[in-house]
């Protein structure tokens, strides 16, 4: 009921959007969705801060960037966008870092009859039908999951078979509906409880595919930079790095 | 449920029928009365958004609000930010995308009103301005409030064009449609379903507001 009335109130007030000191916006790559939200929560309650997450793929999020979008933290799947930003000025000189490691594993539901265990060969099997990847263009796990095929020899005779999510969780979301029969998606995601729940997953050997190496940079156009470098601190503290170990991220050692 | 979600959806849907019963009017106005031979060229162009792809319309808008456009660059002087992934540019783009949904009724609304009353009141020396207010208004209070609900009910379903220039930011530009696809992302799909069906009930209920209305179920206007 108070939730109502709070959204009443907000209804009421043009243009001032919950009034709290300080809130950061975060733009966070779709391979953090569960592991950010716990992160966020645990977050705001230790801090009393408001945390805005929006998720979305590394590559959408680095043109909206580009466009003027008022995110504070920009949290990319693949480094490289954050590292064009810092070149075109629009991040707080200094602040770019490295933050994980991320890996692709091959994921189906509980029910269904493919051997993920048995690797690529499986995707030739006939009763694959469709195989859900985030979309090569602007996700960086999408582009993950094809040098990986490629490099086992199969993306040839699958590529018809694939399906492109927007972003890696709808690429996930495609397998757990199980409208595609399997997918190439991020660890964290198939970690993840409902995931967990739902269905296995065999881990892709991390020398098929380049790193994933995943940036994070405090933006020049964001509101407010101390709230963004107490924000960053707590993942790099011990709290959030047990957080996200737990997603399956290779956290690198510190600088 | 997301209430802040929804109340930006309704905030964004109420401000978007209000101003364009304002700039609707004058337009439906025109349209229905001028006697321009090349008026068609207007008409198709108010009623692009109803057949234009919404990513086509949200890439324009986008482009013509952002920091590369002269536009884009004098808003953001002015005010202090860029337009695009902020509330006030996603009111902009929901009034074009929802433009057709109001200037039609209103012109067809506008239509039904019996010519000889208007040109009785002209010929008596009523100025068009009062007999607009006095007259053509009242008898087209029906087509008004359909115009009004179906540019509301257009917008809380928006989808394409948010997604386009809205980036998805919680209390400014997360709407309820927006809402829900993170919820499937998320696999929340008990979380989606309970908002989708709230989308589901509006829309329907708003859907039979019009069509009891164009019944005459209930007079807007009471005879006295």
């Amino acid at each position: 009921m108070i939730r109502v009335i709070l959204a009443l109130c907000m209804f009421g007030i043009t243009g001032v959007n919950l009034a709290i000191a300080e809130e950061i916006t975060i733009a966070a790559a779709s391979d953090l969705n569960f592991a950010f939200r716990e992160i966020v929560t645990e977050y705001e309650k230790t801090t009393g801060n408001h945390v805005r997450l929006t998720l979305g793929s590394s590559g959408n999020f680095y043109a909206q960037i580009q466009n003027g979008a008022p995110f504070d933290i920009y949290f990319s799947a693949d480094i490289a966008y954050p590292r064009k930003l810092e070149e075109a000025g629009l991040t707080v000189p200094g602040s770019l870092y490295q933050y994980a490691v991320g890996r692709i594993v091959m994921w189906t539901r509980h029910e269904s009859r493919i051997d993920v265990t048995q690797g690529f060969e499986a995707l030739r099997e006939p009763t694959v039908k469709k195989i859900a990847i985030a979309n090569p263009k602007h996700a960086p796990y999408g582009r993950a999951a094809v040098a990986a095929m490629e490099y086992f020899k199969v993306y040839d005779q699958v590529k018809d078979k694939l399906v492109l999510g927007e972003n890696i969780s709808q690429a996930a979301q495609f397998v757990d509906s199980g409208a595609a029969d399997v997918g190439i998606i991020a660890l964290s995601l198939a970690l993840a409880p409902p995931m967990q729940a739902a269905g296995h997953y065999w881990e892709i050997p991390a020398d098929s595919y380049p790193p994933i190496k995943q940036g994070a940079v405090i933006l020049k156009g964001g509101k407010n930079q101390e709230s963004s470098k107490a924000f960053l601190s707590f993942i790099q503290g011990a709290e959030g790095q047990t957080m996200m170990k737990r997603y399956g991220f290779v956290v690198p050692s510190p600088r | 449920m997301n209430w802040i979600a929804i109340a930006v959806t309704f905030k964004l849907a109420l401000f978007t029928a209000a101003v364009l019963l304002i700039i609707g009017l004058p337009v439906a106005y025109w349209l229905t009365f001028s006697k321009w031979r090349w008026k068609f060229i207007v008409e198709s162009v108010v009623a692009l958004p109803l057949v234009l792809p919404p990513t086509v319309l949200g890439f324009y808008i986008l482009v013509a609000i952002g920091p590369h456009s002269p536009v884009g660059r004098f808003y953001s002087d002015v005010v202090g930010h860029p337009l695009p992934f902020t509330f006030e540019g996603l009111l902009l783009a929901s009034i074009l995308y929802s433009l057709p949904f109001a200037v039609q009724p209103f012109a067809a609304a506008f239509e039904q009103v019996d010519r000889r009353l208007i040109e009785a009141s002209w010929t008596l020396g009523v100025s068009k301005l009062k007999t607009f207010f006095r007259l053509i208004i009242p008898l087209s209070v029906a087509g008004l409030i359909t115009g009004a609900v179906l540019s509301f009910a257009h917008t809380l379903g928006e989808f394409g064009v948010v997604l386009m220039v809205g980036g998805n930011i919680e209390g400014e530009t997360r709407t309820v449609s927006i809402d829900i696809y993170d919820e499937v992302q998320a696999l929340n799909y008990a979380g989606a379903a309970k908002t989708a069906l709230l989308l589901l009930a509006v829309s329907y209920g708003v859907l039979i507001l019009v069509y009891a209305m164009n019944r005459k179920v209930w007079a807007v206007w009471p005879q006295r």
